[in-house]
């Protein structure tokens, strides 16, 4: 029961705060509402049993990736967004990116459906994995990066450097301006 | 009541108790040792040799008026000291400070000392005290003050910088290990070679330990790393603005990260609560507090000896000599690894 209650509480936590995180108009408030929606998904996975999957969430997304965020909106110190001169419009009303968000929510339904179609079968596959526990544990997902799914896992890597090699020649060429 | 939980509660109280404390012990103890290097006596009037003197600042910064910029952001700069302060104790629940007690065999299932045994502690412990950081980015953002907002600025591009050496350095001991819970760490550490030399992983980790003290002062933003409030430059850096309450928690945290990084350099490297003599009585955790207590006496050592870094020299430290050491540290691990366990 009380896992039950839990698992209300941090799903609501999630998506509300989700849906708060385009409803504001300063930047800062949403990069907040991000994080405490990043922080309730890594309780939902500790319900799942995959406390390593949660830590790497808080670690990578909330720890790493929102920092990263919040130094960027703090570097341009990017004002709230007072349309007031040209377009009282919240942004997300104007007819282009309405018609883009309709597209993404789209996308987003096809894909929800088709993951509930395979509810069925994910439970099957965890089943005749056997313990939730240890399939998700650190040794069997380490395994499973480095002989299953090797190739995405160093093609990933690549494109990470790629995009660091990239912001270190821009960053230069600004230097020598 | 059920005993048992009872015994849980007491132990994850006396947890509370000693960080809420240790932040009052450090202030003074700061203070003190700062004066006996400096040749003069520190805190000296208030209660026997200046003991009572953090009860008097708690009481004089809780009597403060609290004040607030104009053009601050209301929700932001409430909410930043308390992300600050909540991360600090928090980080501390999966930290594991003593084997197991019966309390002097009032209880029939030992209880073990820590707040909570999990068994990714090491990342449970990482994970929170990276949310630390943006106590005080929101604190120096928030604060609508350009000193506040280059502290904040200077706070996460160091946190980014030095939490990478910090956690290679961590993996090292996680693949010694094979583990990334903080007990089995411990454990893996109980005895001795050759009769006499305790199993420390910091005998086969030296390299790996002083890259971990080196990242953890910085993380902890102390001198020589204390950027985001240095105040030849930045006044008080990110905390500029604020006062009372609100200001004392930013210390506060700052005390209790000091506390938790020490508490995990002796789980992963010093043997944690292993040591002769007092395990036979149940008292490990005395070793624990002994440990931790000479970690925090090198960090004021250190602060009050060495000067400040300049910022570019931070960086380039970070980048350039702390993490390839840390990376070549893990491949000569995992190399040590495969060679002697295959």
């Amino acid at each position: 029961m009380p896992d039950t209650l839990l698992f209300y509480l941090f799903a609501t936590v999630a998506i509300g705060a989700s849906a708060l995180v385009i409803g504001q108009r300063n930047p800062m408030y949403s990069i907040m509402l991000l994080i405490a929606s990043f922080g309730a998904l890594s309780a939902l996975y500790i319900q799942l049993d995959a406390p390593f999957v949660a830590m790497a969430q808080v670690v990578v997304y909330a720890g790493a990736i929102m920092v990263l965020f919040l130094f960027v909106v703090m570097l341009l110190n990017a004002p709230q967004e007072d349309a007031a001169e040209w377009d009282r419009t919240h942004p997300l009303r104007r007819p282009g990116v309405a018609r883009f968000g309709a597209l993404l929510a789209g996308l987003l339904i096809v894909e929800l459906v088709w993951a509930f179609v395979r509810v069925n079968d994910a439970n099957a596959a965890v089943a005749a994995r056997g313990d939730v526990a240890e399939i998700s544990s650190v040794r069997s997902v380490g395994r499973v990066l480095f002989t299953d799914y090797v190739f995405a896992f160093e093609a990933t890597s690549i494109l990470i450097l790629v995009a660091m090699v990239g912001a270190v020649v821009l960053a230069a060429r600004e230097e020598k301006r | 009541m059920d005993l048992q939980l009872l015994a849980q509660f007491v132990v994850c109280f006396a947890a509370f108790f000693m960080l809420v404390n240790a932040s009052a012990v450090l202030v003074l103890a700061e203070r003190k040792v700062m004066g006996f290097m400096q040749q003069r006596y520190g805190p000296y009037l208030v209660g026997p040799h200046g003991l009572l003197q953090p009860l008097a600042d708690i009481l004089k910064l809780l009597f403060k008026e609290e004040l607030r910029p104009k053009g601050a952001d209301k929700w932001l700069f409430t909410l930043a000291p308390i992300i600050s302060v909540t991360a600090a104790f928090a980080a501390f629940a999966a930290v594991p400070w003593g084997a197991e007690t019966t309390f002097f065999g009032l209880l029939d299932t030992p209880v073990k000392l820590g707040v909570a045994d999990v068994n990714v502690a090491v990342l449970v412990v990482f994970a929170i005290t990276s949310m630390g950081v943006y106590g005080i980015v929101l604190a120096g953002w928030s604060s609508n003050s350009k000193y506040s907002l280059l502290g904040g600025l200077r706070s996460s591009a160091q946190m980014i910088s030095y939490e990478l050496a910090y956690a290679t350095a961590l993996a090292s001991v996680i693949m010694l290990a094979g583990s990334l819970s903080l007990r089995s760490v411990v454990d893996a550490q109980a005895g001795y070679w050759l009769g006499f030399i305790p199993r420390w992983y910091l005998f086969l980790q030296p390299l790996g330990f002083i890259i971990y003290v080196i990242a953890g002062v910085a993380e902890t933003n102390r001198a020589p790393f204390d950027f985001p409030e240095a105040e030849q430059e930045l006044v008080a850096g990110y905390n500029t603005e604020y006062s009372s309450v609100r200001f004392a928690l930013f210390p506060q945290a700052e005390y209790i990260n000091m506390t938790t990084m020490a508490a995990v350099a002796t789980d992963l490297y010093l043997g944690g609560w292993h040591g002769p003599f007092l395990e036979r009585y149940g008292l490990g955790w005395v070793w624990f507090l002994v440990k931790v207590g000479l970690i925090l006496f090198a960090y004021i050592w250190v602060r009050w000896t060495v000067p400040r870094y300049r910022y570019d020299q931070l960086m380039q430290f970070g980048w350039k000599w702390l993490f390839p050491a840390a990376v070549l540290n893990l491949i000569a691990t995992a190399a040590f690894i495969l060679y002697f366990n295959a």
